[in-house]
């Protein structure tokens, strides 16, 4: 009997041996394979793809696209990734990150990288806490959930990361949740195809940190939650701020055309080193 | 100032310590600088800013003293020769990269410009509390190189030394300058090009797959770029860049590291010595004290006294068998520095009991000969 071998059309993409360490159920491996999807569907040359991630579960990332990749310091994924672009403006580069490493410790880089509006594609995974130090609670847990930090629930308001980044002047700004894997991966694909720096937070919950101490039982639970929670930006011009706080507000929110940073400044010198 | 293809030209020039640095590291092939203002090292970043377009390099003023090591390592993952400048406190915000590069084998070129600590201490006025950190301030046990200069023609020189090694052992190479040298103006002869050697780092082939971790020599370098799809790694690393978080692993990782400067050592190690021959005494110091040192030595020498010059150029990796060697026959050895005693405890250590170690220091000023002096006289009687 002869065995049937078909390629998956994405193989290509992953690094072998594959090594897949995510839980199941988990949002963020459907976040990696969009973040491929979108490459393949770009056309880009591999080579010329280069992806920083920082210290959390999204690192696995790591593990399992076939580009040059850097595993960096946590919360410093945005410097290594302005290194990179100013160093060879050719690259491709993302940056793949969590929402702790992303918008808290790495807060600072976040603000000053849109500022200066860099050629980076900046792709923040949101899934409500510290899941790799086992769900502890994070700038983007929802005020009243419970984390192995806050066994009271959660006092502190989260930090809407979209409207941080837009109000810093990134070129693209949008939110989506791995629920939506069709408008996510045409929207990593605007992002990467930006001039400027692009911003998208891509919702990635964690059933087994997030969900199960929320009374999630499961991560299907977890999927009809999110599914529930989210609301397109479309929808939201009639209700109130009170409406909306408990919801995900998903869309584009910012889609631009500005100077980009490398671009600037070769130009600016070129007319006057002369 | 008179320049050909933005190079300075070769030449004599009268320059402070912190623009010589600048422009050894131009002649070095530094064509990335990325930093954050910080008292005394701001001339540094200034001089970049203005240099770097004129020379077809990159200059990015960051967020923090973070960001500038975040983005130096991507820069010289792309194969740029790359540098910061910092001093005091934002020497202590460097301090996580820095074991980054030492882990993933980054090379980087970091100009501390030592000033008073702990805290912000006095800004524009040198101490040399950083010896120690400049090597353990960094969680993990590997160290690093470090030199340190003591006039400004030696901060020319030394840099292009610091991205030699730097590029030739893929690791971060630290010049410990300080707040006198950096403002001090003095005589500076630029070389002419082929009168320089210059180092650039081993580049990996296109189907090599070790980057890291060579049990021999160094393992050449991939870029990004360039189609090796390799992993930059913060974790504990095999040696293709695969990611093995087990206590085997990282003795391997910790070993292979620290042998790889062990076999630098030799290369790196530079002690300068005079008067020792007969000397029964010896000072020794490193940076700009050595200055003072050399002078009060000379003055004991006029007066008959059998006192020898011992200065350490490289600081780290801490070379002991070749201090030993050039202290064997001094019974007494005093150590001048503007700290507490931080290598005076490393001489002691290293020299042992059959000879006895003192110490001479201030801080936030040079520590003047006649003091030196006095102490050296107070031992020969």
């Amino acid at each position: 009997m002869t065995e049937l071998v078909v390629q998956h059309p994405l193989e290509k993409y992953v690094r072998k041996p594959y090594v897949n360490l995510f839980c199941p159920g988990c949002g963020e491996s459907k976040a990696v394979f969009a973040l491929i999807q979108a490459v393949d569907e770009l056309k880009l040359d591999p080579d010329k793809v280069a992806i920083v991630s920082g210290v959390g579960c999204h690192n696995m990332v790591r593990t399992i696209v076939n580009f040059d990749t850097a595993s960096v310091l946590h919360g410093r994924a945005l410097p290594f990734a302005t290194g990179l672009k100013l160093g060879n403006p050719d690259l491709t580069v993302i940056a793949f990150t969590g929402d702790g490493d992303g918008s808290t410790i790495g807060g600072n880089h976040l603000v000053h990288t849109a500022r200066r509006n860099i050629g980076v594609t900046h792709i923040m995974l949101n899934n409500f806490l510290y899941a790799n130090t086992g769900g502890q609670l994070a700038a983007t847990t929802p005020p009243g959930a419970s984390t192995t930090t806050s066994p009271y629930g959660n006092v502190e308001p989260i930090l809407d990361a979209c409207d941080l980044v837009a109000s810093a002047g990134a070129s693209y700004v949008a939110r989506w949740t791995v629920n939506n894997m069709r408008p996510l991966v045409n929207s990593i694909k605007e992002a990467i195809s930006k001039k400027g720096f692009s911003f998208i937070e891509c919702v990635a919950p964690c059933p087994t940190f997030y969900g199960r101490y929320n009374s999630m039982k499961n991560p299907v639970e977890m999927m009809r939650w999110l599914k529930k929670a989210s609301i397109p930006k479309s929808q939201t011009s009639q209700l109130s701020k009170e409406e909306l706080k408990d919801k995900i507000v998903i869309g584009k929110f910012v889609d631009v055309e500005k100077p980009e940073f490398t671009d600037s400044i070769r130009k600016l010198w070129k007319t006057n080193t002369k | 100032m008179t320049k050909n293809n933005g190079l300075l030209s070769p030449g004599t020039y009268l320059f402070a310590g912190n623009d010589a640095v600048a422009e050894g590291a131009i002649a070095a092939g530094c064509r990335f600088y990325a930093g954050y203002p910080i008292t005394p090292s701001t001339e540094l970043a200034e001089r970049m800013s203005r240099r770097m377009p004129e020379v077809g390099g990159m200059y990015v003023q960051m967020e923090d003293e973070i960001a500038s090591m975040g983005a130096l390592m991507g820069a010289s993952w792309t194969g740029k020769k790359v540098m910061s400048a910092t001093s005091g406190l934002g020497f202590c915000l460097m301090q996580e990269h820095i074991g980054f590069a030492i882990a993933s084998e980054t090379p980087l070129v970091l100009v501390d410009v030592q000033r008073c600590g702990p805290a912000s201490g006095v800004v524009a006025e040198p101490m040399q509390g950083d010896v120690m950190q400049a090597n353990y301030g960094h969680n993990g046990d590997i160290g690093l190189i470090a030199l340190s200069p003591s006039t400004v023609q030696e901060s020319f020189d030394l840099t292009i030394e610091c991205f030699n090694l730097a590029e030739k052992y893929r690791t971060p190479v630290i010049l410990l300058s300080d707040a006198r040298l950096a403002k001090m103006r003095e005589k500076l002869r630029t070389p002419r090009p082929e009168e320089v050697e210059i180092i650039n780092r081993t580049i990996a082939d296109k189907r090599q797959k070790q980057f890291y971790l060579a049990k021999e020599g160094v393992a050449p370098m991939p870029l990004f770029g360039a189609g090796h799809r390799m992993v930059v790694a913060i974790s504990s690393h095999d040696e293709y860049g695969t990611i093995r978080m087990n206590a085997e692993n990282h003795r391997v990782m910790v070993d292979r590291l620290n042998d790889k400067l062990r076999r630098a050592s030799g290369e790196v190690t530079k002690i300068e010595s005079k008067f020792m021959d007969d000397a029964e005494m010896a000072v020794l110091s490193y940076g700009t004290t050595a200055r003072g040192a050399l002078s009060a030595v000379k003055q004991a020498r006029k007066e008959g006294i059998k006192v020898g010059y011992v200065r350490l150029i490289s600081i780290w990796p801490f070379n002991e068998d070749a201090i030993r060697r050039v202290l064997s026959r001094a019974r007494d050895v005093i150590v001048v520095e503007l700290n507490t005693g931080l290598m005076k405890k490393e001489i002691e250590r290293t020299l042992g009991s059959d000879k006895k170690t003192h110490l001479v220091w201030d801080v936030g000023r040079l520590v003047p000969p006649d003091v030196i002096l006095r102490k050296i006289k107070e031992l020969s009687n």
